[in-house]
C-alpha cells in the first residue's frame, strides 16, 4: 500500500472500505469509493466478507466432519482429543445456561463460537498481507475479517434472533407470548399495559441489536488499532502491535464467547414460560 | 459502512452451518465421548469387582492352606499313635512269642528230665537188684519180688 504514496487518511479509509461487487450503472462492478458503494444500494454484495466467512465456516465445519466421522469410544487421536475439548466446553456451557431440553442450542452454540472465533482471528494476520494479495489479483478492496464488516455481524445476530421468535412463539404460543409482553410486569394497571408492550418490544429488539453491534464494535474497533499501528515507520509497529495482538487474542476469544453466551441465554430465557 | 444483502448472505450461511453441525458434527461427537464414559464406567466396575473377587481368593486360599496344615498334622499325629500302637502290638506278640517258646521248651525239657529219670529209675533198680544178688550171692527171683522191685523204682 505504502508504496503508492497514499496518505495517512487514504490508507485507513482505503482499509475500512469493503469489497462490494453488485449491479449499478453499466452492469456489474465492484466499487472503488465508499460513494460508489453506497450507490449499488441493498442488492450488493461485500464478496470479501462472504468469502472469507464461507472458506472460514466451511474449514470448520470440513475438519470437525472429518473427525466426527471417525470418532471412536476407544482412545482418541490428537485431532479427536481436540474436537472433544471443544465440544465438552460448549456442553458444559450450555448445561450451564441453558434449562430446557433442545438438541438445536448445543450444535448452534458451537457453531456460533467456532466460526466467529476463526473470523476474528483474522485480525491477527498482519494487516496488509490479504489486501496486498488481493491488490495484486486486481482487487482494490479487501477487509479480511468478516466480523469487522456489520453485516455480517447482523446477518448472525438477525439468525438468533429469528430462532428466539420460532421457540418463544413455540413454547408459550402466540397468546403467551404477548402475554408475556405486555402483562409483565404492569399487567395489573390496565392503563400501564401499552408502555409495557413498548418496553418490552424495546427490549426484544435490544437482544439482536446489541448481539450484533457488539461484536461488530469491538472487532472494528480492534481492527482500527492495528492499522493506526501500521501507520508508524515499520520499525516502530512492532512496539505496539505486538502487545496489541497479544491482547487481542483474549478479545477474539471472548467476543466469540459473549456471543455464544448471549445466544444460548437469549434461547433459554424463549424456552422459560414467566409466570 | 452501508447494510446490504451480504447480511442475507451471512444469515444463509450461518443457517447452513448450523444444521450441518447439528446433523453430521455434533451427534457422533457426543455419541463417542458417552460411549467411552460408559466403557470407563463398565471398565471401573470391573475392577472393583476384579478387586474384591482377589480377596475373596486370598481369603479362601488362606482358609485351604489352614485346613491343610490342619489336616496334615493330623494325619502325622494319627502316624504317630498308629507307630506306638504297631510297636506295641509287635513288642506284646513278641513277648507271647517268646513265653510260648519257653514254655515249649521247658515241657521239652521236663519230658526229657522224666524220661531221663525213669531210664535212671530202671538203672538204679537194676544196678539195685544186681547189687543185692551179688550180696546175697544167689540170684534172685525176680518175678517172686517183682512187687519189691516195682515198689522200690517208684520210691527213687
Amino acid at each position: 500500500m505504502t508504496t503508492e504514496a497514499l496518505t495517512s487518511t487514504e490508507y485507513i479509509k482505503h482499509h475500512l472500505q469493503n469489497l462490494t461487487c453488485g449491479i449499478g450503472d453499466g452492469g456489474f462492478h465492484c466499487a472503488h469509493t465508499p460513494e460508489e458503494a453506497q450507490g449499488l444500494g441493498f442488492w450488493a454484495l461485500n464478496v470479501d466478507t462472504i468469502g472469507v466467512s464461507l472458506v472460514l465456516g466451511a474449514l470448520f465445519l470440513f475438519l470437525f466432519h472429518r473427525v466426527a466421522r471417525k470418532a471412536t469410544a476407544g482412545v482418541p487421536s490428537g485431532a479427536q482429543n481436540f474436537v472433544e475439548w471443544v465440544v465438552e466446553f460448549i456442553d458444559g456451557s450450555v448445561r450451564g445456561s441453558f434449562a430446557a431440553r433442545n438438541d438445536l442450542v448445543a450444535p448452534l452454540a458451537m457453531t456460533i463460537f467456532v466460526w466467529i472465533f476463526l473470523m476474528n482471528g483474522m485480525d491477527l494476520i498482519p494487516i496488509d498481507w490479504i489486501p496486498s494479495v488481493a491488490q495484486w489479483m486486481n482487487l482494490n478492496h479487501f477487509k479480511a475479517v468478516p466480523t469487522t464488516d456489520v453485516n455480517a455481524t447482523i446477518g448472525m445476530a438477525l439468525g438468533v434472533f429469528i430462532l428466539v421468535l420460532f421457540y418463544s412463539f413455540k413454547i408459550k404460543g402466540a397468546g403467551g407470548f404477548f402475554g408475556e409482553l405486555t402483562l409483565q410486569p404492569f399487567g395489573k394497571f390496565i392503563l400501564l399495559r401499552p408502555v409495557n408492550l413498548i418496553l418490552e418490544l424495546i427490549n426484544l429488539i435490544t437482544k439482536p441489536v446489541s448481539l450484533a453491534l457488539r461484536l461488530f464494535g469491538n472487532m472494528y474497533a480492534g481492527e482500527m488499532v492495528f492499522i493506526l499501528i501500521a501507520l508508524l515507520p515499520f520499525y516502530l509497529q512492532w512496539v505496539l502491535s505486538l502487545p496489541w495482538a497479544i491482547f487481542h487474542i483474549l478479545i477474539i476469544t471472548l467476543q466469540a464467547f459473549i456471543f455464544m453466551t448471549l445466544t444460548i441465554v437469549y434461547l433459554d430465557m424463549a424456552h422459560q414460560e414467566h409466570h | 459502512m452501508n447494510i446490504n444483502a451480504t447480511l442475507l448472505g451471512q444469515l444463509i450461511m450461518f443457517v447452513l452451518f448450523v444444521w450441518f453441525c447439528m446433523k453430521f458434527i455434533w451427534p457422533p461427537v457426543v455419541n463417542a465421548l458417552d460411549a467411552r464414559k460408559k466403557q470407563i464406567a463398565d471398565g471401573l466396575a470391573a475392577a472393583d469387582r476384579g478387586k474384591h473377587d482377589l480377596e475373596l481368593a486370598a481369603k479362601r486360599s488362606a482358609d485351604l492352606l489352614r485346613e491343610a496344615k490342619e489336616k496334615a498334622a493330623e494325619i502325622i499325629a494319627q502316624g504317630e499313635r498308629l507307630k506306638v500302637e504297631m510297636l506295641d502290638q509287635a513288642k506284646a506278640s513278641a513277648r507271647d512269642e517268646a513265653e510260648r517258646i519257653l514254655v515249649a521248651a521247658r515241657a521239652d525239657v521236663g519230658q526229657e528230665v522224666t524220661r531221663a529219670r525213669e531210664a535212671l529209675r530202671h538203672q538204679v533198680a537194676d544196678l539195685a537188684i544186681a547189687g543185692a544178688s551179688k550180696i546175697l550171692q544167689r540170684e534172685v527171683d525176680a518175678k517172686a519180688h517183682a512187687d519189691l522191685l516195682s515198689a522200690l523204682k517208684q520210691e527213687l
